[in-house]
């Protein structure tokens, strides 16, 4: 049994595998980090310049919103490469983990920038009025009314973007960046060795299923409805 | 006191400029209960939320307690909301916030009480609308007369000292609307609070205002205290109002009296003359009979009234009508 499974995986090198395990951690945890940091506000920004809200700014909302639509209409892996003397410029590098997070993090943040506004306007008009009654300012009324209220919203767009930002880093091998999706295109697909490709597919699988139980479970518990 | 000067408001939807209030006078005196009625569209619901600026005026002035407040911006238009409480129709309370959160909120927004002061305020005020044992709860675990008295006294929290009511008790079942209604009543005359509330329900007047405004396509369109306005309403708006309250059809019932013999009157009493036996009297002095058609006793507010449509017969009529003129009631000769 044990030696019938070995050679069904003959081709894997485990402690590549780990390797390219950990990089997809950091490169997800990463970009995931600033694409938050990032697309929080500018999803903030969006929903209050937008129609009919708070701070209606028909310019800015219009120069925002076609800034997000261009970034979003760029297919990845040409952000990749078109970002490389930018990420020189911040990482110091166009290569690895690290020269793969800003491109992530540029492909990502439009994204979840418009699922927090999404987020941000699913949450009833009549608390933001109750909030403005009360005398709030509109940083009040973000702080301690918009941003809790649409707290399971948030939580929901940012692991639908984990899991977008899992699929993304399958394409941060072209900067050498590496990582399990890498992997499985380098050695699964190109060379043939099936094994490979299905062990990193299991792996990314378990990520993903991972995110996206945990993310569910954030959601339900911060759900007081 | 609420004073409005020629206050208007339009709408611009597209380039069509919708008038949502027409230039209005109104003064709402300090520590009533003042109640706007019409219904929806009728521009009740701009009216209240020009009083705390949720709405900005197109023209004129509104004074509060001698403060123009239409000239407010800014920080000034945050402290004047601080002293003026609302509460709405569905609540609105924070659905992430636990009941006691929701209520110390406007207190954590002025910024003026420390954590421990908050708390105290809170649990005063939790024990004032009967919520102290939910107050750990979340809103989604409370009844809607619950959420409202949350509401209540969250707007309670900064001790304004007036209270704006959108449509509070129009989501609510008639028992709980009763509850929510005699609070309001309990905190006006505790707290000698100004209260405006719109409703579209003459029934809601009748329990608790003082005085009501009638409004009708952004006009008000008959205002006074609450018994004048119920009793003898003149405008068409209004008596239909005062018709839906009563759930008779005033105009079906007159007919019904064509074949009753005799002089046919309504006489309307109010106060304490409500349970004098009046009738009876002038019955035995006068020598008529009388046969009641309709009739309804009740109160409004705190004040009994007691409203008859009797057919007189035989005897000396006008000595009758003499005697109900003298005495302490409202008399109509309606045939």
């Amino acid at each position: 049994m044990d030696a019938s499974f070995a050679s069904l995986v003959q081709n894997i090198d485990w402690a590549e595998i780990w390797l390219a395990t950990l990089d997809t951690l950091l490169m997800l945890g990463g970009s995931l980090l600033f694409t938050v940091l990032l697309g929080l506000p500018l999803g903030v920004l969006l929903f209050l310049t937008g129609p009919r809200q708070l701070f209606e700014q028909k310019g800015v909302y219009a120069l925002l919103s076609l800034l997000v639509n261009v970034l979003r209409s760029l297919p990845f892996i040409i952000l990749l490469i078109v970002m490389i003397p930018f990420t020189v410029l911040i990482t110091g590098t166009s290569l690895g983990v690290a020269g793969a997070i800003p491109p992530l993090v540029v492909g990502a943040t439009p994204f979840f920038a418009r699922l927090v506004e999404t987020a941000l306007r699913e949450v009833d008009r009549g608390i933001i009025e109750a909030t403005q009654a009360m005398g709030a300012t509109t940083r009040q009324i973000v702080l301690n009314a918009l941003l809790p209220e649409a707290r399971p919203g948030i939580i929901a767009a940012t692991t639908v973007t984990a899991i977008t930002l899992v699929s993304y880093t399958a394409m941060a091998g072209v900067v050498g960046a590496g990582g399990l999706g890498d992997l499985a295109i380098r050695f699964g697909y190109q060379r043939f060795q099936t094994d490979v490709m299905v062990v990193t597919v299991i792996l990314l699988l378990i990520l993903v299923q991972v995110l996206q139980t945990v993310g569910d479970r954030l959601v339900v518990h911060f759900s007081r409805k | 006191m609420i004073e409005f000067h020629n206050v208007h408001k339009t709408y611009t939807v597209g380039k069509r400029e919708i008038p949502a209030l027409h230039p209005s006078r109104l003064t709402i005196e300090g520590g009533q209960i003042f109640g706007l009625i019409g219904h929806s569209g009728a521009g009740k619901s701009t009216l209240l939320r020009l009083i705390n600026r949720l709405e900005e005026p197109s023209g004129g002035r509104i004074v509060v307690d001698g403060e123009d407040i239409t000239a407010l911006d800014g920080e000034g238009l945050r402290r004047f909301r601080q002293r003026v409480g609302m509460i709405f129709q569905h609540f609105n309370l924070l659905s992430s916030k636990t009941v006691a959160d929701n209520v110390g909120m406007p207190l954590k927004l002025a910024g003026e009480l420390s954590r421990r002061e908050i708390e105290a305020r809170v649990a005063e005020l939790l024990a004032r609308v009967g919520l102290s044992d939910h107050a750990k709860k979340y809103p989604a675990q409370l009844s809607g007369g619950q959420k409202q008295r949350v509401g209540i006294a969250r707007a309670l929290a900064t001790r304004p000292k007036i209270l704006l009511c959108d449509e509070a008790t129009s989501a609510l079942d008639p028992q709980t609307t009763g509850q929510v209604l005699q609070l309001l009543a309990e905190i006006n005359r505790e707290l000698r609070l100004t209260v405006v509330l719109i409703t579209h329900e003459m029934d809601v007047i009748r329990r608790v205002c003082d005085r009501v405004a009638v409004m009708d396509a952004g006009t008000v369109v008959e205002e006074g205290p609450v018994a004048d306005v119920f009793l003898h309403p003149q405008h068409p708006t209004t008596q239909r109002f005062v018709l839906e309250a009563e759930q008779v059809d005033e105009h079906e019932q007159r007919d019904d009296f064509a074949h009753v013999p005799g002089r046919i009157l309504r006489l309307t009493f109010q106060g304490d003359s409500t349970y004098a036996p009046l009738l009876g009297t002038v019955a035995r002095q006068t020598g008529v009979d009388y046969s009641i058609l309709a009739g309804r006793i009740d109160r409004i507010k705190d004040v009994p009234y007691g409203q008859l449509t009797l057919a007189l017969t035989g005897g000396d009529v006008e000595a009758a009508l003499d005697c109900f003129r003298a005495a302490d009631v409202h008399l109509e000769v309606l045939r």
